[in-house]
């Protein structure tokens, strides 16, 4: 296997062939903030935070799907990409109706914990306060889309590892929106297994447990990557886990 | 000459001003330091001029918020936008997504114990805006302090700060929403 040797602002590291920017940052400790990211699901490069800058591109490319090639000269802190990053995050907070104080996730929360990495003080856009539908028709789960970003962890995971293909996005652009099968109560569709992936995946309050009150939703995230690696590399015991 | 301070209630539910209570014995320091010039703890009808530090709780949910939030910035020389509603709307804005008439008829009608009635020209109470708003959308801020509520010694934070003529910028420990 051949090994690929580039730089990282500035310090030099090896990737194997099919690892992307995001994966050898990880391994060596260099902060890349992430959102529709998952381990275990297929990248998508759609919340755009792990934008990196790149040596002769003028783009700035998602670590998450972009292989660092021979040479190649990364930077994943410059002003303009903390710049970036903290817009996305304004954006995001601007689109939905994210009222923390009142939220099941506050605490735990994937976007709360990104607008700290950003520094986000105060959302420099006008708020939208779009009008957005609450589906509790599910016996044990709760899908609120005021609190959805849309990073659609849950589509990936129903898809990818359950392979039921419940959730999948309705509409363009600023109206899109998480379905349940042909646009139905989640309670009445005849594909969901109840098996909760989405719930455990999903970044923010968006999805949750009937009966979690303010901050006592705590989610479980690493079970997609030791499913994937069980299936795949037909690794049976959880150990990767204990050992990082 | 001490620094005039001044708190403002806007459209909040006042738990700002029960965490800024709760500095406890830091208050008698406090005191001995500013003079507190408009507060709903105390009993100032007019928001006076010649302000040093304004904190300002709630978001700008009824015309009355939005006339004194002017005039606050008029009169103020530091305006601190204080807690989540301020700042994000928050609970205060979830109202938002749903009609004024719609929210009134809830309110005033359809959960009334007796005499359901919406409020109109003869009974004098502020009237609700289209949407509520953070502060910084309706006037220039300067300082954001977050949290439902912000907690005692980030308020303690902030306030040392500002007295000591700094712009306070609040450590990552004190970033924290909800």
């Amino acid at each position: 296997m051949s090994v690929i040797t580039f730089t990282i602002n500035g310090e030099q590291y090896s990737a194997k062939e099919g690892d992307t920017i995001l994966q050898v940052a990880r391994d060596n400790n260099i902060p890349i903030p992430t959102l529709c990211y998952l381990e275990g699901l297929s990248t998508l490069g759609a919340c755009r935070l792990c934008l990196v800058e790149i040596e002769g591109t003028p783009k700035l490319l998602p670590a998450c799907t972009t292989k660092p090639t021979e040479g190649m000269v990364v930077k994943t802190d410059t002003d303009k990409l903390k710049r970036y990053r903290k817009m996305i995050v304004e954006l995001l907070a601007s689109e939905g109706n994210h009222q923390c104080a009142v939220c099941v996730m506050n605490g735990h929360c994937e976007l709360q914990d990104l607008a700290y990495e950003v520094g986000l003080d105060h959302v420099r856009f006008p708020y939208l306060f779009p009008k957005k539908s609450l589906d509790a028709t599910h016996k044990d789960f709760v899908m609120d889309r005021n609190r959805c970003v849309l990073c659609t962890r849950c589509v990936r995971v129903c898809h990818e590892v359950e392979a039921a293909h419940v959730w999948d996005i309705a509409g363009r652009g600023i109206d899109c929106e998480i379905i349940a099968d042909l646009n139905q109560p989640w309670g009445t569709s005849p594909s969901c297994t109840s098996c909760g992936k989405c719930v455990n995946v999903c970044p923010t309050g968006a999805l949750f447990e009937k009966g979690a009150t303010i901050g006592e939703m705590e989610k479980e995230r690493g079970f997609i990557k030791f499913i994937v690696n069980a299936r795949k590399k037909h690794e049976w015991v959880r150990v990767a886990e204990e050992d990082e | 000459m001490k620094p005039r301070i001044a708190t403002a209630w806007l459209g909040g539910c006042s738990g700002c001003h029960m965490s800024f209570l709760d500095l406890d014995e830091r208050l008698i320091e406090l005191a001995d330091k500013i003079e507190l010039v408009y507060s709903p703890i105390a009993d100032i009808k007019e928001f006076p001029e010649n302000v040093d530090v304004a904190l300002v709780e709630g978001a700008i949910t009824n015309n009355e918020n939005e006339e004194l939030a002017h005039i606050i910035r008029k009169n103020s020389r530091l305006v601190v936008a204080f807690g989540d509603c301020a700042t994000t709307g928050n609970v205060t804005a979830m109202r938002n997504p749903f009609k004024v008439e719609d929210i009134q008829k809830r309110a005033y009608i359809e959960l009334a114990d007796k005499n359901p009635r919406i409020p109109d020209e003869y009974i004098n109470i502020a009237q609700l805006l289209k949407i509520a708003k953070p502060l910084h959308e309706i006037i220039k801020v300067d300082v954001w302090l977050h949290g439902c509520p912000p907690t005692a010694d980030q308020i303690w934070f902030a306030v040392t700060e500002l007295l000591e003529g700094r712009i306070p910028v609040l450590p990552p420990v004190y970033l924290r929403y909800g």
